[in-house]
């Protein structure tokens, strides 16, 4: 009797994802316990395991289809004995007994004609092919080469070669005359399909700005005892130079023992109740390829400096690396976002919901500041607080910064 | 007056190729040769010189029969019948030749060709004059041996090509001056059948045009079969006593004089540009030469000029080719430009030399990073099948973009390998085209493969 290999639910609240890849093939033996493929769920990519061992019969939902029901046959595993022949039949009575493959074909192909019999090729309708519809090129080896280094589009170079074909020296005069005089690419766009990440990050935050009545509020905060308190921390770890803190580090600290202090800020909406949050877990934005993430901070309040620094950096590696673990991104109260190092002296976030605050970090620069009615030189940083005016009114914003503010100009406070 | 579409002057290896592929493209055509169609490539060049090389060739390997556990009773020579051999492979070619022009219809006029104005041309033949008109004139009277002044050649004691392949005898002595392929394939040759030859060559390194490492390998090659060089040479002058040839020249300074039965001058060779009547036309000469256009075009619109006239490389299958494009212009046709870097050299020397492309000197001063493999004979099963061991295959790559810069190689049948490179480079493959090819096993061709494994640091064979 064959085995069904059906498409995981990586989490709870997962309907449907991408098969991103299959790591076995067909006519593959495995073993229980064996990764078999790659799920992209709504923000990372997870790998299957085996849970029976066989081999791998057939390949049902090939690598590269979005939008796989969970539940849904993706592949079939036999014994090693067992015939071809089971297969088919096999397969037909899985595709006919169950509803949410028929409904993929219906709504991807969008043909009234439903009388076709489920097509287990059909979801791959969806996936990123039909974006490039150029007709063939014919280019060198070596014209292809030059071009791919050059950055220049074969398709605009006519070719000077046998047949027409696009030689070295055509894609050499393409790259100087791009230099000089204005080029118009002949193909007005070009379609980078949405991945899950930019799909989930447009819902979510279009939902906020549609839904969520946001209020900003700025203050300046002078950053030169932290830089100080930075700098002497980090001189000690000379020998070390991994364990050096990062000024985003102190702000997530100083955000943590504000929170503690301002806990209405630390909170979300929902239509019956204000929910407050016990624990201070902070979600901090981190820029990956092709979206962000929120990797999460829990219990920050009760996190030393140098324990924050190394879960952070932890975090934003395997971000990126679209290693994370779902309850690693999922939940938090609060989120920062810091575009300081990029040069940006000040920005309004969009709230995350469900959390009530957002805080925009900008970047840290010497400014002329009055003190005592002189013009002195202090290092200023920007941060705005976007907030959930249901949750969050203006006052306890306010308060909630000038606890924040507090905390980054004595950095001391926070470590007692 | 008879008037021809095209006509061509001179039946060498540019011409009558020209004058096919124009006949070909439907053009009424005519070809004026002097002497012997095929030109000195078939008569005096490639073809009877390579036949000698063969006997050469043959005579030691057999001298190393025993090697390959073989025997022989008595080895030796009949000179007149190695030349004779080669004389009758001239002759059939050119019989082919003739046969191929009538085929496509081709009127061939026997006699010298002198341009009139830029559309007429007159034929003097051995007891008749001809005058012809034409839309379109390829000249492609080729080029003869260079002559420096004091080292006029005299057909007894000195010597150019001509008298080389043809000996009546084997001298005992012979200096060869000049190592380009001419010098070094008669040193070559005549080494091989027990003469004491000395080559001297002006510039620093033989095979001046050669890739230094290689011509470093062939000069090593050759000293060990008991040929003697001097480079950096400065001819002085010559004197002939007795039969016996005496040279003086400076070496590194110094003066110098040898003496050989036999001096052979080897030193390039002369545009044939006199006689041609090109004061009648706005024909220009650049550095002797006829000066061209990309597409063969001379100054004067319609007339053409390809091969070893028109300007190195001196190379049968360069003028072949530029006659193809002079006629595919002349057709309405949109040919290509010869691009010189895809033209490969041989020397038939043993060992063999072929190269194509730059040098690493030459694509080292052109800004070039460089990829360099090297794969040498040794290393290879059927080299040492064959018994020649002695050799590499280097292959030259811009880092940037996986272009073959260039391909050197020495060792035994390698002008048969290069066009493997010469085709890649002709449809600009790049490095992966060869790391992808798979090779046949055992042949001397794998060797391309894995030089340029060597040269992206994967070899398996090494």
């Amino acid at each position: 009797m064959p085995i069904k290999i059906l498409m995981p639910a990586l989490s709870p609240t997962m309907t449907e994802g991408n098969l991103a890849k299959w790591v076995k093939k067909e006519g593959e033996k495995i073993s229980a316990g064996e990764v078999i493929a790659e799920i992209e769920t709504d923000k990372a990519t997870m790998e299957v395991e085996a849970v029976d061992e066989g081999i791998i019969a057939k390949i049902l939902v090939p690598e590269g289809t979005e939008g796989v029901q969970v539940n849904s046959l993706i592949a079939v595993l036999v014994e090693e004995d067992e015939q071809d022949a089971d297969l088919d039949t096999f397969i037909a009575k899985f595709s006919t007994s169950q509803k949410p493959v028929e409904k993929i074909v219906e709504e991807k192909t969008g043909e009234p004609d439903k009388m076709k019999p489920a097509s287990i090729s059909a979801p791959t309708s969806t996936s990123v092919q039909g974006v490039s519809t150029n007709k063939r090129i014919f280019a060198s080896p070596l014209a292809k080469r030059i071009a791919a280094l050059e950055g220049i589009s074969l398709s605009n170079i006519m070719g000077s070669g046998p047949y027409g074909r696009i030689i070295k020296n055509d894609v050499l005069s393409a790259a100087k005359n791009s230099k000089g005089t204005i080029r118009r690419d002949n193909e007005e766009y070009r379609l980078v399909p949405n991945n899950n990440m930019r799909k989930v990050i447009a819902k979510r935050l279009l939902e906020s700005k549609l839904t969520v009545p946001h209020f900003y509020l700025s203050i300046e905060c002078v950053m030169d005892s932290v830089l100080n308190a930075r700098a002497q921390i980090n001189s000690s770890f000379d020998s070390d130079k991994d364990k050096r803190l990062s000024v985003n580090d102190f702000i997530i600290l100083a955000c943590a023992k504000a929170l503690k202090e301002v806990p209405t800020a630390n909170a979300s909406w929902t239509d019956s109740a204000i929910k407050l949050y016990n624990n201070v877990d902070i979600s901090i934005a981190v820029a990956i390829e092709g979206g962000l993430i929120t990797p999460i901070i829990k219990d920050a309040d009760q996190k030393d400096i140098v324990k924050i620094s190394t879960e952070m950096k932890d975090l934003a590696k395997r971000a990126r690396e679209n290693a994370l673990a779902p309850e690693e991104f999922q939940g938090g109260g609060f989120s920062i976002s810091n575009l300081g190092m990029y040069g940006i002296k000040s920005f309004s976030a969009i709230v995350n919901p469900p959390q009530g605050c957002i805080m925009a970090v900008g970047m840290s620069s010497k400014r002329p500041v009055v003190i005592d009615d002189k013009i002195e030189i202090r290092t200023i940083m920007d941060v705005t607080l976007s907030c959930d005016h249901r949750v969050v009114d203006g006052a306890v914003g306010a308060e909630f910064l000038a606890a924040f503010k507090k905390y980054i100009e004595a950095p001391i406070l926070m470590f007692v | 007056m008879e008037k021809f579409d095209v006509i061509v002057i001179g039946g060498g290896p540019g011409g009558y190729v020209a004058a096919i592929r124009a006949s070909q493209l439907g053009l009424k055509t005519a070809v004026v040769e002097k002497e012997h169609l095929g030109g000195i490539c078939l008569n005096w060049g490639c073809i009877p010189t390579k036949a000698l090389l063969k006997s050469a060739e043959l005579l030691q390997k057999i001298k190393h029969a025993e090697e390959f556990g073989i025997f022989t009773e008595k080895t030796g020579f009949d000179i007149k019948r190695i030349v004779n051999r080669s004389r009758n492979i001239s002759a059939k070619l050119v019989g082919g030749i003739k046969g191929l022009l009538k085929k496509n219809k081709v009127t061939v006029f026997e006699g010298s060709a002198k341009i009139i104005s830029s559309k007429s041309v007159v034929v003097e033949g051995k007891d008749q004059k001809v005058s012809l008109e034409a839309k379109n004139i390829i000249i492609a009277t080729g080029a003869r041996p260079r002559i420096l002044e004091g080292f006029e050649p005299d057909g007894k004691n000195v010597w150019t090509y001509r008298e080389a392949l043809m000996p009546e005898s084997v001298p005992k002595s012979i200096i060869v001056v000049g190592s380009g392929a001419i010098g070094i394939e008669f040193a070559s040759f005549y080494n091989a059948l027990g003469v004491e030859v000395t080559v001297l060559e002006a510039a620093p390194q033989i095979l001046p045009m050669e890739d230094e490492e290689i011509s470093a390998i062939a000069k090593k090659s050759f000293e060990s079969k008991g040929i003697k060089f001097y480079t950096d040479i400065k001819l002085e002058s010559k004197t002939i006593n007795n039969k016996k040839v005496k040279v003086e020249f400076l070496h590194n300074g110094a003066k110098k004089s040898l003496d050989a039965e036999v001096l052979l001058m080897a030193v390039g060779i002369t545009a044939n540009t006199e006689n041609l009547g090109l004061e009648n036309t706005k024909v220009k000469l650049d550095r002797g030469h006829i000066a061209t256009s990309g597409v063969c075009q001379t100054a004067e619109g319609n007339i053409y000029a390809i091969g070893d006239v028109a300007g190195a490389p001196w190379l049968a299958h360069k003028a072949s080719h530029e006659g193809i494009i002079a006629v595919e212009h002349i057709a309405g046709k949109k040919p290509h430009e010869l691009n010189k870097l895809n033209i490969p050299g041989c020397t038939y020397s043993t060992p063999q030399i072929a190269s194509v492309g730059m040098t690493e000197k030459i694509a080292l001063a052109a800004g070039y990073k460089l990829k360099i493999g090297r794969f040498p004979f040794y290393a290879n099963g059927k080299a040492l099948i064959l018994g020649d061991t002695e050799g590499v295959i280097k292959t030259i790559f811009d880092a940037r973009t996986g272009e073959l810069l260039g391909a050197h190689m020495i060792g035994s049948d390698v002008t048969e390998l290069i066009h493997g490179y010469v085709i890649s480079k002709s449809m600009e493959g790049i490095e992966l085209d060869f790391i992808e090819a798979i090779l046949p096993h055992p042949t001397l061709s794998e060797m391309l493969h894995e030089s340029v494994l060597q040269a992206y640091d994967k070899p398996i064979h090494i």
